[in-house]
């Protein structure tokens, strides 16, 4: 089973490497872009788990491991 | 004195801070290996600079996991001065003992520098004998060091008199550009709510003798082992 979890900086965080590449776009023509967020991807793999105990699993991963919730939210997707 | 030296791998200021606690500040130190859960007969615990882990995931974010770790909060929570320097910071907020977060630096750069930091707090183990206002000037070398709180929580910080260090220009003023990397209020070092263990970016063990250019760093080794001492 395969689940994904997208980990993005907070709306109020600043992104830094976001906005460099808005600036990067910016010079490189592409007008109509209004902004540049970066955040993460992880494309994990779980084995003999329910799929109700592979959505808490890897919301569980996400909240301890994967993101910080200090800067960082994230969303979890798990195939049926 | 005994000076706990933690290695993590990927650790990579571990040998120079045990050089200043023992051979600078002649203490005795050992280092202490990150599966090693054994702080027994230390007095003090240093988490070095480096990239742990080589910072996957988020700096810190698996050195949190690490055996030690469960023994560093249990010795923090005993009251045990614990301070740590750049990624040892880094892995202290990754393991809720001390607050924040840090951001990629506002340039994106990695900075590798001196930087002035000014004292703000002495009560805490390694600015205790230090005077409010003194400037130290030691290298800063890191990618993410822009010290990151919701306003509100930083203001919080600010209240309790938890940020212990700020970054300044040589004479001590805030500016934007003495403000290196970014952080939230020219936060470069804070300290938890009990104060014992405390956290900063610059490099004190890379400025402990005149050779290196500054030996600035030593006063907060010497004021650590000042305060382990029995009064």
């Amino acid at each position: 089973m395969k689940a994904r979890v997208y980990v993005t900086l907070k709306k109020s965080v600043f992104d830094p490497q976001g906005k460099t590449i808005h600036d990067a776009l910016r010079s490189l023509g592409y007008d109509g872009v209004a902004d540049v967020r970066q955040g993460k991807f992880f494309e994990v793999t779980l084995e003999g788990m329910a799929p109700d105990k592979a959505k808490s699993t890897i919301e569980d991963i996400a909240h301890k491991v994967l993101a910080n919730p200090v800067i960082e939210s994230y969303r979890v997707e798990v195939d049926q | 004195m005994r000076i706990g030296v933690v290695t993590f791998p990927g650790s990579n200021s571990d040998h120079d801070a045990y050089h200043v606690a023992k051979h600078v500040c002649g203490q005795d130190a050992r280092f202490v290996w990150h599966k090693d859960s054994d702080l027994s007969g230390l007095d003090a615990v240093i988490l070095p600079g480096g990239f742990a882990y080589g910072d996957y995931l988020r700096t810190g974010a698996i050195a949190r996991f690490s055996p030690v770790m469960k023994a560093v909060t249990a010795f923090a929570a005993k009251g045990g001065p614990v301070l740590g320097i750049c990624n040892g910071f880094q892995v202290l907020q990754e393991a809720g003992l001390l607050p924040g977060a840090m951001l990629r630096n506002k340039n994106v750069k990695f900075l590798s520098q001196p930087v002035h930091i000014r004292v703000e707090r002495t009560d805490t183990p390694v600015t205790a004998g230090l005077s409010v206002g003194d400037v130290l000037t030691m290298p800063v070398a890191h990618g993410e060091g822009n010290f990151y709180l919701p306003e509100d929580e930083a203001s919080r910080l600010e209240d309790e008199g938890r940020v212990v260090f700020r970054y300044t220009t040589r004479d001590g003023r805030t500016d934007d550009a003495a403000n290196v990397n970014g952080s939230v209020n020219a936060i470069a070092g804070v300290c938890n709510v009990e104060r014992n263990v405390v956290g900063l970016m610059p490099h004190p063990e890379r400025a402990a003798e005149a050779e290196l250019g500054s030996a600035d760093g030593r006063r907060l080794f010497e004021a650590l082992i000042r305060s382990l001492v029995p009064a």
